[in-house]
């Protein structure tokens, strides 16, 4: 682990209004120049965490004995000081293109958008700044692409246009939920590829926030798995076979395999003891 | 058991057309997959064979008998579907019961509650769930009911569009074990579409790759890990899945 972390968070606790149950408990970790996944099934609290960490869940009673990203103290820090961070020090790639861009504005506007909001700088630079950014993200012609409209875009394009208005910034820290499970498997690749180098390239922290497995492997560094809003196991990726806890276990034998045996998969059983336990 | 046949299926929306020409067979109790990206038809394939789309041109037969000339009830008691997504294929303000029992009456059958019974215990859920609302169920008990639904009718062809792709991997587990028990005990034909090829080797003996319309290549599930896979785009598809899993 590196000595200075981008983020640390210990103890993170959220519940949302008129919940009976908090949706994180007690979530600890920190991360440096590294790819962290966040793996889970629906409802286990992963991109709960990924908001809280960005602040985007006002309503939502949010505890943390701390929560620190570089310096800056993310539990006292203003609404003002958020907007500077968010999108320009931290930012985050939703899963669905489809969703998350502007349907009637411009690709490449939108992009430099999001350059212009945080770097005092003319339009025509910050045009530039994007087609380059496009370009960077193995946008065949970028020009061309900056004046398409969204749903003049395939869903894979759509995420890397996503992911360089993400990057533009030079964010040390980039959240990623789910970026490519509305993607088709071929696409899948390639912009994975495209986000793993980079944030080498540029040494970013990186989270990934994903329900699939084979993705943490192959593209993180170490992975939390979550259930029930605790993380109930920290594995480095490679070591994912060899998980201890009977959840990550199960998760893993539930999964079919090309070239498997096609006996009954095995069924996970859920043992309440893991709402229980602390954290490992 | 009876074989299901597709002959020159096309279909066109306005001037896009969507399915220039797709025939395949599937053999009769065999599990068929079709695999492609998004957009290339592979629902359209199943919405045309099921008359949920009546505008396309070709033939679709089960056995001998065409679709086209079943009618309603008849192609009701031969095909039934399981969609994608288990939250948005139930009717919110109806119970299971009501659910379950309406093909029951519709098609006049009797001893509905031994039916229903039967139907329940068939996908795993206890009996008492009957009387449960969707949104009292999770998705995996949702997508049960919808496969009892699908199968209460006992068709000869189950159509399932991508039955688990909106379920967590252990959930999903589940399903397809018991899609799996419910082939063998009943022996119905079914056609599978799915974006995960770990899923087709699982449930399928056959299965064909579609792009922009057309069946590109129909390989045994052996071709995925031997390398036997000619065209170009099913080699790319197979080589994406396989390095996806990490190549284990």
């Amino acid at each position: 682990m590196t000595s200075d972390p981008i983020l640390d968070v210990q103890g993170l606790s959220l519940r949302y209004p008129g919940a009976a149950e908090p949706a994180v408990r007690g979530v600890s970790f920190t991360l440096g120049r590294e790819r962290l996944g966040i793996v889970g099934e629906s409802g286990s609290g992963k991109s709960t965490v990924g908001r809280a960490i960005m602040k985007l869940l006002p309503d939502a009673e949010m505890s943390a004995e701390r929560m620190r990203f570089e310096g800056v103290d993310l539990l006292r820090a203003s609404e003002a000081q958020m907007l500077k961070l968010r999108g320009a020090r931290m930012s985050m790639i939703l899963q669905d293109p489809k969703y998350s861009l502007n349907p009637i504005r411009r690709c490449g506007d939108q992009v430099a958008e999001a350059y212009r909001t945080h770097v005092r700088c003319s339009k025509r630079a910050a045009h530039d700044k994007a087609v380059a950014m496009l370009a960077a993200v193995q946008i065949r012609d970028p020009e061309r692409v900056y004046g398409l409209y969204p749903h003049e875009v395939s869903g894979g394009m759509g995420q890397r246009i996503m992911i360089a208005m993400m990057l533009l910034t030079d964010p040390d820290l980039v959240i990623a939920d789910e970026p490519t499970s509305a993607l088709d498997v071929t696409v899948r690749l390639q912009v994975l590829k495209i986000l793993d180098d980079l944030v080498k390239e540029r040494g970013i922290g990186l989270i990934m926030i994903s329900h699939d497995l084979n993705l943490v492997r192959n593209f993180c560094d170490r992975v939390l798995i979550m259930y029930a809003g605790r993380v109930v196991e920290t594995l480095d990726a490679r070591d994912l076979d060899r998980a201890t806890h009977p959840y990550t276990r199960g998760l893993l034998a539930a999964q079919p395999r090309i070239g498997g045996p096609r006996a009954p998969l095995p069924v996970l059983q859920r043992d309440p003891s893991w709402t229980m336990e602390a954290p490992a | 058991m009876k074989p299901l046949r597709i002959e020159k299926m096309s279909i066109r929306f306005g001037a896009v057309t969507i399915l220039p020409e797709v025939s395949f067979e599937v053999a009769p109790g065999e599990c068929f997959g079709l695999v492609g990206e998004s957009g290339s038809g592979k629902s359209t394939v199943l919405r045309c064979a099921s008359m949920l789309l009546g505008t396309w041109s070709g033939d679709a037969k089960v056995g001998d008998r065409s679709v086209r000339e079943m009618d309603l009830m008849e192609r009701c008691r031969t095909l039934q579907m399981v969609f994608q997504d288990p939250y948005g294929s139930l009717h919110p303000r109806h119970s299971v019961r009501t659910t379950l029992s309406e093909p029951l009456k519709i098609h006049r059958l009797g001893d509905t509650e031994e039916r229903l019974a039967q139907a329940m215990r068939d996908v795993g859920l206890p009996v008492d769930f009957l009387d449960r609302y969707p949104h009292q169920l999770s998705g995996g008990q949702r997508q049960r009911v919808a496969i009892a639904r699908a199968l209460i009718l006992e068709p000869e062809v189950l159509l399932l569009d991508e039955p688990t792709s909106a379920l967590d991997v252990s959930v999903q587990a589940e399903i397809l074990n018991l899609l799996v028990r419910l082939r063998e005990e009943k022996g119905f034909t079914c056609v599978m579409v799915s974006h995960d090829l770990a899923v087709i080797d699982h449930m399928c003996e056959r299965f064909a790759v579609m792009k922009a319309g057309d069946i590109v290549e129909v390989l045994p599930r052996e071709a995925i890990l031997d390398g036997s896979a000619r065209h170009p785009y099913a080699q790319e598809l197979i080589a994406a899945s396989l390095a996806y899993e990490g190549a284990a």
